[in-house]
């Protein structure tokens, strides 16, 4: 049975290769922090880390992901420590809704792995695939270069 | 010289003379045949699915309007994207069935390999020149004989609407075959 590592453990995952990760996320390991949102990787709703690289969970699949290291926002950091893309989202409040929140920050704590002090520049390339309803992306920005200032 | 591609389709037997407006050129039999496998093959180059990521600006396009690449999409350093939206981040080894195209290698060309904006003539130099081009004119029959991510262009899966993607003008097999004979009698490069 396909061995799915996901936030440090192995789990086994009894579901055809051509499954999307999302799937397997939310309804197998009711890990439901990753949000579905187009289905198509237009909105980056549902963005995890695959081996540190933001990936789409929603048109990644099981076969896409093989024995790679899957990080969600369950394993970004703790109440108790939380990850400076968690922390700085808390000081700043950024979240409205929240829907999207999550993909926000596996996006920018990904961001932050490649560039460790990102420029606007930096921030719009990076977080030009995510979208939020609700707008928040000027707190958004100001998040990220708070959570520059914690790493 | 000038002439025009039209005469360059017949299959000549040896060489060959073309009339040109001042004067008569005779072209050795080899030259026309490249000539004449160019000037089918480029129509394959020139479509949407090779062109689309063959460009000569800082991000790839979609769609057959060619459209620029949805959600400001950037080429990066290494033509693979920026460093935290990377090509990868949403398209994967295969077409996924809500129409995000796929391949295990999926980037943009390079700059030295962009054809964006040139005519005929100028994708053909652009080809040829060992100062502009990254490849050499046998590396070119490799990657567009055998380059999984040039064959994607005839795997295009279907769209974000679920309809067919348009597939090059030829069969890969036929364009293949005309990068190798067009190579084979020099990489000729019309005038």
């Amino acid at each position: 049975m396909p061995v799915l590592k996901v936030n440090g453990s192995p789990h086994e995952i009894d579901l055809p290769d051509d499954t999307p990760l999302l799937w397997a996320l939310r309804d197998t390991l009711g890990l439901l922090g990753t949000r579905y949102g187009c289905g198509a990787a237009l909105c980056g709703c549902c963005t995890v880390h695959a081996d540190g690289k933001a990936l789409r969970s929603c048109v990644a699949t099981l076969a896409d992901v093989a024995g790679a290291e899957i990080l969600t926002i369950e394993g970004l950091g703790t109440a108790a420590t939380p990850h400076p893309v968690q922390a700085a989202w808390l000081e700043i409040d950024v979240a409205q809704c929240g829907y999207c929140q999550s993909g926000q920050m596996m996006q920018a704590a990904a961001l932050l792995r490649e560039i460790p002090k990102p420029s606007d520049a930096d921030i719009d390339a990076a977080m030009s695939g995510n979208l939020c309803r609700c707008g928040t992306y000027s707190r958004v920005r100001a998040a990220i270069h708070r959570a520059a200032e914690f790493i | 010289m000038r002439f025009p591609s039209l005469i360059l389709a017949p299959i000549l037997a040896a060489a060959t003379t073309i009339a040109v407006t001042a004067e008569e050129v005779t072209l050795p039999q080899d030259e026309v045949a490249s000539l004449a496998a160019f000037d089918r093959l480029v129509a394959v180059i020139e479509h949407p699915r090779c062109m689309n990521c063959h460009t000569s600006t800082d991000f790839p396009r979609q769609g057959n309007a060619r459209l620029r690449h949805n959600m400001g999409v950037a080429r990066g350093p290494e033509n693979h994207g920026t460093p935290a939206l990377q090509c990868a981040t949403c398209h994967q080894d295969n077409n996924a069935p809500s129409g995000v195209p796929g391949n295990a290698n999926w980037h943009l060309a390079p700059l030295s390999m962009a054809w964006e904006g040139l005519d005929r003539r100028g994708i053909c130099r652009q080809l040829t020149d060992p100062a502009r081009s990254t490849m050499t004119p046998e590396q070119l029959v490799e990657h567009m004989n055998n380059d999984p991510l040039v064959l994607w262009a005839w795997n295009p899966g279907n769209d974000l609407n679920g309809l067919p993607r348009e597939k090059p003008p030829m069969s890969a097999g036929e364009f293949g075959e005309l990068v190798r004979v067009w190579v084979a009698n020099g990489a000729q490069c019309p005038d």
